[in-house]
């Protein structure tokens, strides 16, 4: 049992100060059960209604969807978790540190997870039922190697958690990343830090123009789901829209209107985001003078259309329904702006494989997900590059 | 094309709160369409983003449908429409923690007309006869003269309604309660001036005579303030016990607030005898919907600034980060023509979903 430190600054969640950091092994039968179990409470949670964000997690660990991960892991090598984990979870994510928690209880190992200082009523609702899940006696390792902490930025208690972790897992941004490096841990611990990334869409105009209203309206709602769900402020949601293939202009309308429909429906802009997105727009018209213009749908959806494309995408930055959009029929000619940030490459009307071919060939060093339009903030074992369970768990060399 | 622009001369003599609805939107029109066309043509910056909007200077368009430039933008860009050699005057916002600040560069002649008009809106509240003043400050934050912070314009603006100045602060912020008294007893016959920002009259000087258990004989005085109500809302001090406070601890019974920023020269708004903003026949305001549609009257929103005064820089029409509504157009029953207003708070920083921001 390992000591955690205990002041009035400190709320602690789940567990106590006081944990068991014995591994386990990967996706063992307890942690199975114990997730479909989670994963069942919370779906029958009253509560869980009102946020959608709880729903798409109690649905994501549920039983069939670990044992399909399960078996897409199974390496034929003997794995055990490190010990401890501490991870870091971003402020303004109230549902990113359950999943961050579960990818390491399948990975074996104990936890401790800082949560965001501000109170979301997301994080009590699932603390809640994970504690009641816990006061089991067949769930009671869990309950000694589970904690789940609230505190105010503080590098000195950062610094006590650190201390003892085999693991330290952070979510960004850099600046965030950069901050916590700073704080000493063990020298065999490693470190899986999810750093600012930046995602881009690739659309087949011809192909959408075949789409029926249906079809039509779904591709729309995906590409919502990607993007305005979030702010299109994931580090996975498109800012970037590429058309590849043959020009087709009325293809590329029938899409945007298509979008422009379903934002109008679902999303509520703010006065901050309307100033946000006017600021962006002015400061693209000094910085980027006449290499573009603008099309917009309403001012929920604003569309700068490039002629050229940038050397780097520092100006290619929006938010809450920003897109910039570039044409061309070779994949290739965007190579030169993808660098280690890209993370996500979203789809539509073409072959994956392409795209595979595309950074082999290239030689990339960005662009690690490579999903359909509508998956990109599906998270999964698999994220930023990282097999983020394989990393969470050791590997015992046996001869 | 070379455009003969407006003057401010032309309309310096009329009462600023002389115009009505018809009278003032035909003025409006007109000359704001010339800046617009004027700001095209000299400033690169301006230029490029009417060009991204795809609107046409050279056509005449409705007030409304005039691109508006956010105020945000003054503290990432240098915007101007003179040549560099012709600026003579550089303003800054008074930044607080760390934050950028915005920069609006004057030549000779908009340093001239902003302290003209300023004159034509106040000696409407005071009359033209110079008052002695108590300036609620201290006496440095004029100490750097090349960079006029906008607490420092602000006094050095209302200072000239005033005579035998006196400041209330040392430059500890500290009340200067001897000076203070003494200048009181000398003029406790006259009308007295004061000046001050709004937090700073609350904090320095109404809160520091109730602790010293003073009330200052201010039955005669006029107290002008401005600089926004952020610190004070978090107190929960609004207008009206603010007024109510003031009346207690110095007898003040002449308390009018001001709204403007230094983003926009001409825009002063001064909080009449109903409690009302005004615009004069120099500005006028607009409010917009999230969706930046107009508002009714009565309708909250984003405020909108419209001067006739910025042709140095291209100022002349700014999107704010405030929010307020427009109560009524002429019909305030103190009398002045022109639409009143209220305004309700800033646009609050929206929590914003993503995952690339952990604060740790």
């Amino acid at each position: 049992m390992i000591q955690l430190p205990e002041n009035s600054h400190i709320e602690y969640l789940v567990g106590q100060s006081e944990i068991d950091v014995r591994p386990m092994v990967p996706y063992n039968d307890l942690v199975c059960e114990f997730l479909n179990e989670f994963s069942s409470i919370l779906r029958k949670n009253r509560n869980v209604a009102k946020y959608p964000d709880i729903a798409t997690f109690s649905f994501w660990c549920r039983k069939a969807n670990v044992q399909k991960m399960k078996s897409e892991f199974h390496d034929n090598k003997n794995r055990i978790g490190r010990g401890l984990a501490f991870h870091i979870t971003p402020s303004n994510v109230p549902i990113n540190f359950a999943f961050s928690l579960v990818f390491s209880m399948l990975a074996g190992n104990a936890n401790i997870v800082r949560t965001p200082s501000k109170k979301f009523p997301q994080i009590d609702i699932i603390c809640n039922d994970l504690n009641m899940l816990l006061s089991e006696k067949k769930y009671h390792n869990f309950k000694e190697n589970t904690v789940v902490v609230r505190y105010k930025k503080n590098d000195e208690i950062t610094g006590e958690f650190s201390k003892h972790c085999d693991a330290r897992v952070i979510w960004g941004g850099n600046s965030t990343i950069f901050n916590i490096r700073k704080i000493m841990v063990p020298a065999r611990c490693i470190e899986i830090a999810f750093s600012d990334r930046y995602s881009i869409c690739v659309l087949n105009a011809q192909k959408i123009i075949q789409l029926d209203e249906n079809n039509l309206e779904k591709l729309a709602t995906q590409f919502y789901n990607d993007t305005y769900l979030m702010d299109q402020n994931a580090c996975s949601s498109p800012r970037l829209v590429i058309w590849l293939g043959k020009s087709d202009k009325k293809g590329k309308e029938v899409f945007w209107q298509a979008v422009s429909r379903i934002v109008e429906k679902k999303y509520h802009m703010e006065y901050i985001q309307t100033v946000d997105k006017y600021m962006q727009l002015c400061r693209n018209a000094i910085d980027m003078e006449s290499n573009i213009s603008f099309k917009s749908n309403g001012v929920n959806l604003y569309r700068i259309s490039l002629e050229a494309l940038p050397e780097n995408k520092e100006q290619l930055i929006g938010k809450f329904g920003y897109f910039y959009e570039f044409e061309t029929s070779d994949i290739n000619s965007i190579s030169h702006l993808v660098d280690s940030s890209f993370q996500t490459l979203t789809y539509f009307g073409f072959e994956k494989k392409i795209f595979l071919d595309f950074i082999f060939h290239n030689r990339l060093k960005g662009i690690d997900r490579v999903v359909p339009v509508g998956k990109a903030l599906d998270i999964g074992p698999i994220w930023d590059g990282y097999d983020v369970i394989g990393n969470l768990s050791r590997i015992i060399n046996i001869q | 094309m070379r455009i003969r622009l407006f003057n401010i001369d032309q309309i310096i003599e009329n009462c600023p709160y002389g115009l009505n609805k018809e009278e003032k939107n035909k003025l409006f029109l007109q000359v704001v369409n010339e800046m617009t066309l004027h700001h095209y043509q000299n400033s690169d910056h301006y230029r490029n983003i009417l060009n991204l909007l795809n609107y046409d200077p050279t056509q005449t368009h409705k007030l409304s449908e005039i691109p508006f430039i956010p105020v945000r933008l003054f503290k990432e860009y240098d915007l101007f429409s003179i040549k560099r050699s012709e600026i003579f005057k550089t303003m800054t916002s008074s930044g607080t923690g760390g934050n950028r600040v915005s920069k609006i560069f004057l030549d000779k002649t908009a340093a001239k007309n902003q302290i003209k008009v300023l004159s034509k809106i106040v000696t409407n509240f005071i009359g033209k006869k110079r008052l002695p003043m108590l300036i609620i400050d201290t006496p440095s934050v004029l100490k750097d003269r090349t960079l006029f912070s906008a607490r420092g314009a602000g006094i050095l603006g209302f200072s000239t309604f005033g005579r035998n100045h006196q400041y209330a602060l040392d430059e500890n912020m500290e009340l200067d309660i001897e000076n203070v008294q003494i200048f009181c007893e000398k003029y406790k016959n006259d009308k007295i001036l004061l000046f001050g920002f709004t937090f700073v009259v609350w904090k320095y000087f109404h809160q520091k005579l109730l602790d010293l258990g003073i009330r200052l004989p201010l039955e005669n005085a006029i107290l002008f303030h401005g600089g926004g109500w952020k610190k004070l809302t978090e107190e929960s001090v609004d207008n009206d016990s603010y007024k109510k406070a003031l009346n207690k601890s110095c007898g003040l019974n002449r308390v009018h607030n001001y709204y403007g920023m230094v983003e926009q020269t001409g825009s002063v708004f001064i909080e009449c005898e109903e409690g009302h903003l005004h615009t004069s026949i120099y500005s006028d305001i607009l409010i917009r919907r999230a969706d930046l549609s107009l508002c009714k009257v009565g309708e909250s929103g984003l405020v909108q600034l419209i001067s006739l005064l910025p042709k140095s820089y291209p100022g002349h029409n700014i999107l704010t980060e405030d929010i307020g509504q427009i109560l009524g157009e002429d019909d305030c029953s103190c009398g002045r023509k022109g639409k009143y207003f209220k305004i309700n708070g800033r646009v609050t920083s929206a929590e914003i979903r993503g995952c690339s921001d952990t604060i740790a």
